[in-house]
């Protein structure tokens, strides 16, 4: 089953087309990755997934239900783009509450601990109305965490944490898809998401402009060997291993398996070329995001 | 109850938010000046020509109904600038994203935040209201005719506003709801007061406004029926002519009626629903 399948999601404000058709699904246990430029209509499908914007049209099916009944809400945390908490309430009372409206039967220790995750341990009793930005961020993913979630939805997580905070909550990822918590993530820190995420969504100007595993978008493994002395016979065998781009000595074997590296290495050797260096790669999210958004444009 | 939640959560807002300190100090303003008023009445004003009894009624009367008025509009004014940012204000900060992406309908959250400030809002009009007899009491031997009806309806005025502003915060600004309401508020009033004059003089198409007015916004409607709760019954005996009658600001000729007091539960009814389904069908 799905934690969230969504089709046809369409969204207008005013003249200016938000969200244009945009279908996706996060499998249970799976960690989705939404990427996209600013004003793509991130964040909007993310609030039509959570009945939180009414779409114009389409369709969508949280935890199995349909996201106009309310209980389809009652296993899924949200940490909002823009993330406010009653500044007049302790950190402690904003959990309490979070807790009592998903219904969920969550112990006092356990709520400690969430808070502790996030490392707000010690600022439990304090007002959020003095709390830092990045403080109320950690606070609202404690929110989004603590009433036991079964799929998690967070909009820019990291926007206002520092780098510690960034590397906690990449722990915190993991750990969620450790547990089988299913988990759609909207960041920019390309890197963040291609660590922790199984698939990636690439959103641009409302439309889906790719979509798949990691695996996929990226495509195979590159080979960068800094070669000396190459015959026509030489050129032969990297062509054999996949295909070729030559700049001056440095050759380029893309999409190639990396367990003929080794041989391919000895039979270059054998062949009297003389290699300098051999270098496995491979093509990055953050090059392939902007080539899929240049080649829309 | 998630209701009753959101009712706690409400009031323990209002007590946090300084709006509770604001409107204790205003109250406490307002009760002192009108001990003073009330105390500088009876002992020197008139201790060169004793009252009589009929007359001290009648100027306890219209006093307690002008302190009456104050209280009411610290009600108003309090209220409406909290049920303004209660909506209006989350949604704009964001507050509301965190809360309504819960397993909860949007009207329960509506409903929650009406009765927790119904309750703050009665429970002002009804603490304050009593210490006011008391003071009147003290200093003039006056004590209302009629106090439960009186404070009733005066909360339930309140009620009727707050709902109005509730209504205003799914639609507009926080603060410009506020304004709205204390505004729309403060015209039925002056719409009554003309009404009034109106009916005093025989004139129906003025007197129209004022019933028009009590039937579109019923805050002047219950104002002026928790008045005559308050005043002595033989006040407006103490006037001759029938013109000033109606149009006295202070001294009401009109008992709550049940048809009214109907129309002014079907009303708030009507206004709280239909501020639960704008809030339903707003983008959040
Ligand atoms: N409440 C709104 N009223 C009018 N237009 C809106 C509203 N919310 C979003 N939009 C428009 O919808 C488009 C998508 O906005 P959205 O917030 O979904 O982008 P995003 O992908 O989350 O961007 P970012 O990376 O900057 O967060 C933008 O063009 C934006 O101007
Ligand atoms: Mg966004």
């Amino acid at each position: 089953m799905n934690a969230v399948w969504a089709s046809g999601l369409r969204k207008r404000y005013r003249k200016r087309t938000a969200v244009d058709g945009v279908s996706f699904s996060v499998a249970r246990g799976e960690v989705l990755g939404l990427l996209g430029p600013n004003g793509a209509g991130k964040t909007t499908v993310i609030k039509m997934m959570l009945g939180l914007v009414r779409p114009d049209a389409g369709e969508v099916m949280l935890l199995g239900r349909p996201v106009g009944d309310p209980q389809a809400r009652a296993r899924v945390g949200y940490l909002p783009e823009l993330f406010r908490y009653q500044p007049w309430l302790s950190a402690k009372e904003v959990l309490d509450l979070h807790v009592r409206l998903a219904g969920a039967d969550v112990p006092e220790g356990e709520r400690r601990d969430t808070l502790a995750l996030v490392g707000l341990a010690d600022r439990a009793r304090d007002r959020v109305g003095g709390f830092s930005k990045g403080m109320q961020q950690r606070l609202g993913l404690a929110v989004a965490l603590v009433a036991r979630p079964e799929f998690v939805v967070l909009d820019e997580p990291t926007s206002a944490l520092d780098p510690v905070g960034r590397a906690d909550v990449r722990d915190i990822l993991l750990s969620l898809k450790e547990r089988g918590v299913a988990v759609l993530l909207n960041s920019h820190l390309i890197g963040e998401v291609e660590r922790v995420c199984d698939r990636v969504v690439i959103l641009d100007r409302g439309r889906v402009a790719a979509s798949g595993t990691l695996a996929e978008l990226l495509g195979g493994r590159e080979l960068r060997l800094r070669l000396e002395k190459v015959t026509s016979e030489a050129e032969e065998r990297l062509r054999r291993a996949g295909p070729v781009h030559r700049d001056g000595d440095l050759f380029t074997v893309v999409d190639l398996d990396v367990d003929v590296i080794p041989d391919l290495v000895a039979d270059l050797v054998a062949l009297g070329v003389r290699v300098h260096s051999v270098e496995p790669g491979r093509v990055s999210l953050e090059d392939r995001l902007l080539d899929i958004l240049g080649s829309e444009r | 109850m998630i209701v009753l939640t959101f009712a706690a959560l409400t009031l323990r807002e209002a007590a946090r938010r300084k709006v509770l300190r604001a409107l204790a100090v205003l109250t406490v303003v307002l009760l002192a000046l009108s001990a003073w008023g009330f105390h500088t009445l009876v002992t020197k004003e008139f201790d060169g020509a004793q009252l009589t009894s009929g007359e001290l009624r009648l100027i306890a009367s219209q006093l307690l109904n002008l302190v009456m008025f104050g209280l009411s509009l610290i009600a108003a004014l309090g209220t409406a600038f909290l049920a303004g940012p209660t909506v209006a204000g989350e949604v704009e900060s964001g507050t509301a994203l965190a809360i309504l992406a819960r397993p909860i309908r949007r009207s329960t959250v509506l409903t929650g935040k009406w009765l927790g400030l119904v309750a703050f809002g009665g429970g002002f009009i009804v603490l304050a209201g009593l210490a006011q007899f008391v003071i009147v009491y003290a200093t003039t031997g006056y004590w209302p005719s009629d106090p439960v009806t009186g404070l009733a309806l005066l909360a339930f005025q309140t009620a009727v506003l707050l709902t109005l502003g509730l209504l205003f915060s799914t639609l507009i600004s926080p603060m410009a709801s506020g304004v709205v309401a204390v505004g729309l508020f403060g015209a039925t009033w002056i719409a009554g007061v003309v009404g009034g004059v109106g009916r005093g003089l025989g004139n129906d198409s003025v007197a129209a406004v004022g019933t028009v007015s009590q039937i579109l916004l019923p805050t002047d409607g219950l104002w002026r029926s928790a008045m005559y709760a308050f005043q002595d019954p033989a006040a407006l005996l103490g006037f001759g002519g029938p013109a000033v009658k109606g149009g006295f600001p202070f001294l009401s000729d009109t008992p709550i009626t049940w048809a009214y007091l109907a129309w002014a539960v079907a009303w708030t009814a009507l206004v709280l629903g239909l501020a639960a389904l704008v809030l339903r069908r707003r983008d959040l």
